[in-house]
């Protein structure tokens, strides 16, 4: 049975990385970068939370959504301020990257200097006994993060797949050259798509809060790394491939910690990543692209 | 003929006999010129430590960003993990010297061969699967390996751990000879890399930066070049390492994580990309400039990145692009705008 | 004996067999064309030759030789050189430059050499750089030489790609659509150069083309593909009268 809690921990805490692995994923289909600064929106989304709710005294749910909307806004003015130039000038990859390094220090020391460095804690944001999931005790933030987390993730595929805007994201990814002759306005589409990205990464920044309430300026960095590793693991560029990787990534990360080895589950996680971009680059569910000669 | 930079640098073809000698002598003058102005002051206490510790780690960091401009700008794979080669020497050295039972005057470069050799065969160990990959997933497998050298320096027990190791057999406290070592080998990489660069080899490592399919196909064994270039700037940071061990006189791993790494990326893409004139003026700039805004200093790495945003939005190839200082080009310069100055219609200079 | 030859050539990617069946054989000095619609597979002829991909049947022998699975740079360097299709020169590199990488492995001074400048290695630089300098006198591009390749004009760029590929001393040429987005007249003194090429050096020439009258001009013989199958071979007047050749290029009845 603790076998089993395990890896509903485990499932918990990776559909954490699975929401903020979608956001990577679903940039780097559209654009081709790893948007280095994703895993700070994380950190943006914590602190817009605890200022909504502990400065602000206002209820939980005005504080998710404010925090989602600002979240996807930033990944909005990230995307066109810093990114949208380059990527119209066909920049080299090596610019992009680096640009993408200098929006995560960016946000990093910008949130250091307004809330100091020093963890900020976060209240019990679902306070209640556990529930009973067929005969197994999951924490209650477990669960509320287990069903929270699927649903966005069945709507995101639902969105991608039935919508016309899911439509013209995917038309984009494949070819922005043609989806732009067909009429689709390709950067309202990237726009689109850091915003929705940012602002799962807002509510995978509260639920993380729900099991981990201390926050500060540089949560963002371990959290967005493992996110990324499951998005790499499952296939960037895939959504499917972001959820499957986010859940195994979590349940690793678990069950080392059960094994005892509660201080090498980062170097696992990064063994993993490692492991994968040698053998399997472009991930379980990803295509492999390669360069036309 | 226009002063437009046509001709690329690496062309700057090997001068004959004469004009030959001509140049080293010309170079050799310069360096010591800039050693002598340094090192004369520090002798006789003009300049204070405080000072001549700021020079030598610029000499330390001017090694830094030169071999991390070698992989990044010349051969264009973005190293993230530029500050666990580093480390890697920096322990290595300060270990072999506290342990070696030589005298110091023996250990000391012994141990900084040492260490640049340890950190080459993490380079080695490290390059042969990452060099595998391309741009993104280099960067971010060079990130990875950086921070796995930062958790065996931690994990290991004769590191000394999260305490850290004090260096307790140092070359020598006095500024001017320290400053005499760290100049001449920072004076020696810039002319290893330089040479590196204008041979043949070179040539190799640009052409792979420039269409690695190409180069395969021109005959250029893409992986042997990519690998020795890895190698060679892994080694030279472990060389700075050493120097550094020496300078401070105590380590700790927390000093050389992501965060100096990222330092030393603004350094190379600040001063440009392929060009070793740039990396030498902005490793001055940027290590001279936290002390002179010690009052700033939590907003550095704030500024650092907004630098970085910005010369990547607006010239991407680094203030000094590719171009390298040379004098043949001053004088030439120089000759131009005397010229124009001469002709009051201002035409453009001579032949 | 030819000096390039292939067998049973053929790969699949995924499901779709791209190449299937291809056997040439190239004779020294001779000058092949490989025609055929867009799509056909030429290009994908050459990447196997070059050993960009792995071909999944057949054979290619060098001289008599097995080449399947020798890296790119070693079949470089054992004779076969190419041009792309889409240009591949070193921009931001000096004309004499992009000519000088090719002649890398003809010199030998070691990276400790290079750094020391030891007299043997401008030795061999000095060579390197009066080799070039013929070369590139060969097609014109002497003057430029020391302008960066991206600030040459289209045709100058396409022949400065020949020249590097012919840097490398090869036995065999694999010219990609050498002759694509050029003038009749710069299409002519291409003919002649490309003749030029294999009476001075010897060189057999496998080159793909679209222009039908460089084709049926310059080549001796010529293989046609369509869908991946050789379905005509032979001299230009026999292929240029085949049915079947007509049909692929016109479509069918």
């Amino acid at each position: 049975m603790d076998f089993l809690s395990q890896i509903v921990n485990g499932l918990g805490i990776g559909s954490i990385y699975a929401l903020v692995a979608l956001g990577y994923s679903m940039v780097y289909g559209i654009v081709q970068l790893i948007n280095f600064a994703h895993g700070d929106i994380i950190m943006v989304g914590a602190y817009v939370t605890y200022l909504i709710l502990v400065v602000g005294g206002a209820p939980l749910w005005a504080a998710v959504v404010a925090s989602i909307l600002f979240c996807a806004l930033a990944g909005v003015l990230i995307e066109r301020l810093a990114y949208r130039r380059l990527l119209s000038q066909n920049a080299p990859r090596i610019s992009l990257l680096i640009t993408a390094i200098g929006v995560s220090i960016f946000l990093e020391n910008l949130f250091q200097l307004l809330f100091t460095s020093s963890a900020k804690s976060m209240p019990n944001l679902f306070p209640g006994p556990p529930v009973s999931l067929g005969g197994l005790q999951v924490g209650r933030v477990t669960a509320i993060t287990l069903v929270t987390s699927i649903t966005l993730m069945l709507l995101l595929q639902l969105l991608v797949s039935r919508s016309k805007i899911g439509k013209a994201m995917r038309a984009t990814s494949e070819d922005t050259g043609a989806a732009k002759l067909m009429g689709i306005s390709t950067e309202m589409v990237v726009a689109f798509t850091f915003a929705v990205g940012s602002g799962l990464a807002a509510v995978g920044a509260v639920l993380y809060c729900g099991a981990y309430p201390l926050i500060n300026p540089y949560m963002g960095n371990l959290l967005g790394l493992k996110a990324f590793v499951a998005a790499v693991l499952g296939g960037i560029g895939s959504i499917p491939g972001a959820m499957f990787g986010g859940f195994l990534i979590g349940v690793a990360e678990s069950l080392t910690k059960a094994a005892g080895g509660s201080q090498i589950t980062d170097a696992v996680v990064f063994g993993i990543l490692i492991l994968v971009l040698l053998c399997r680059p472009s991930g379980l569910f990803g295509s492999n692209v390669r360069e036309k000669v | 003929m226009e002063m437009k930079n046509t001709d690329s640098r690496l062309s700057a073809a090997a001068p004959s006999g004469q004009k030959r000698w001509v140049s080293w002598l010309t170079n050799f003058l310069l360096v010591a010129l800039l050693y002598g102005a340094f090192a004369v002051p520090i002798a006789n206490k003009s300049i204070n430590r405080y000072y001549s510790g700021i020079l030598i780690m610029i000499c330390i960091n001017i090694i830094l960003t030169v071999s991390l401009n070698l992989v990044s700008g010349f051969l264009g794979q973005l190293v993230l993990g530029h500050a666990g080669f580093m480390s890697v020497g920096a322990y290595t050295s300060a270990l072999f010297a506290m342990n070696s039972g030589l005298p110091i005057g023996a250990a000391f470069p012994l141990g900084l061969v040492l260490g640049g050799l340890v950190a080459a065969l993490f380079g080695l160990v490290i390059g042969v699967p990452a060099l595998r990959l391309h741009g993104d997933y280099l960067a971010i497998i060079t990130l990875g390996f950086g921070e796995i050298i930062r958790v065996l320096i931690l994990a290991t027990p004769f590191t000394g751990g999260a305490r850290g190791l004090t260096v307790k057999t140092r070359i020598s406290r006095q500024p001017s000879v320290y400053f005499t070592w760290a100049f001449f080998i920072a004076a020696l990489t810039v002319f290893i890399v330089y040479a590196f660069i204008h041979s043949r080899h070179g040539r190799s490592v640009v052409a792979i930066r420039e269409d690695e399919i190409a180069a395969e196909a021109a005959g250029v064994n893409t992986t042997y070049y990519k690998l020795l270039t890895f190698i060679l700037s892994a080694f030279l940071a472990g060389v700075a390492g050493g120097l550094y061990a020496n300078h401070v006189g105590a380590l700790t791993p927390v000093k050389f994580d992501f965060n100096y790494s990222t330092e030393l990326l603004v350094m190379v893409v600040l001063g440009g990309m392929a060009s070793i004139t740039g990396s030498i003026i902005s490793a001055s700039v940027l290590t001279v400039l936290p002390e002179l805004l010690r009052d700033f200093s939590s907003y550095r790495m704030l500024v650092y990145s907004i630098i970085l945003i910005i010369v990547m939005l607006f010239k991407p190839s680094g203030l000094m692009g590719e171009r390298e200082f040379s004098m043949k080009k001053l004088i030439g310069f120089l000759r131009a705008a005397g010229a124009k100055r001469r002709k009051p219609g201002g035409g453009k200079g001579g032949a | 004996m030819s000096v390039l030859e292939t067998k049973n050539l053929g790969i699949a990617f995924g499901g779709l067999q791209a190449l299937d069946d291809v056997h040439f054989a190239l004779d020294p000095g001779e000058i092949m064309g490989l025609i055929g619609p867009n799509g056909a597979g030429k290009t994908t002829v050459f990447n196997l030759l070059t050993s960009v991909y792995a071909p999944t049947e057949g054979e290619i022998k060098l001289g008599g030789r097995n080449i399947i699975g020798e890296k790119t740079y070693r079949i470089t360097r054992n004779g076969i050189a190419r041009t792309f299709q889409n240009i591949r020169l070193f921009k931001n590199m000096t004309v004499i430059e992009n000519v000088k990488i090719a002649m890398n492995s003809q010199m030998h001074y070691s990276v400790l050499s290079g750094i020391c400048r030891l007299p043997s290695s401008r030795r061999e630089e000095r060579k390197v750089s009066a080799r070039a300098h013929e070369l590139l006198k060969v097609f014109g591009l002497d003057s430029d030489a020391h302008g960066l390749a991206k600030n040459l004009p289209y045709g100058k760029q396409r022949k400065l790609e020949i020249a590097r590929a012919l840097a490398s001393n090869p036995k065999v040429l694999l010219l990609d659509e050498p002759a694509a987005g050029m003038n009749p007249t710069e299409t002519n003194e291409l003919m002649q150069t490309i003749k030029l090429i294999r009476d001075r050096f010897g060189t057999a020439i496998l080159l793909i083309e679209h222009d039908m009258n460089f084709v049926m001009g310059i080549c001796e013989r010529i293989v046609v593909l369509d869908y991946g199958k050789i379905i005509a071979e032979g001299n230009p007047e026999e292929v240029r009268s085949n049915p079947k050749v007509i049909t692929a290029y016109l479509g069918g009845e």
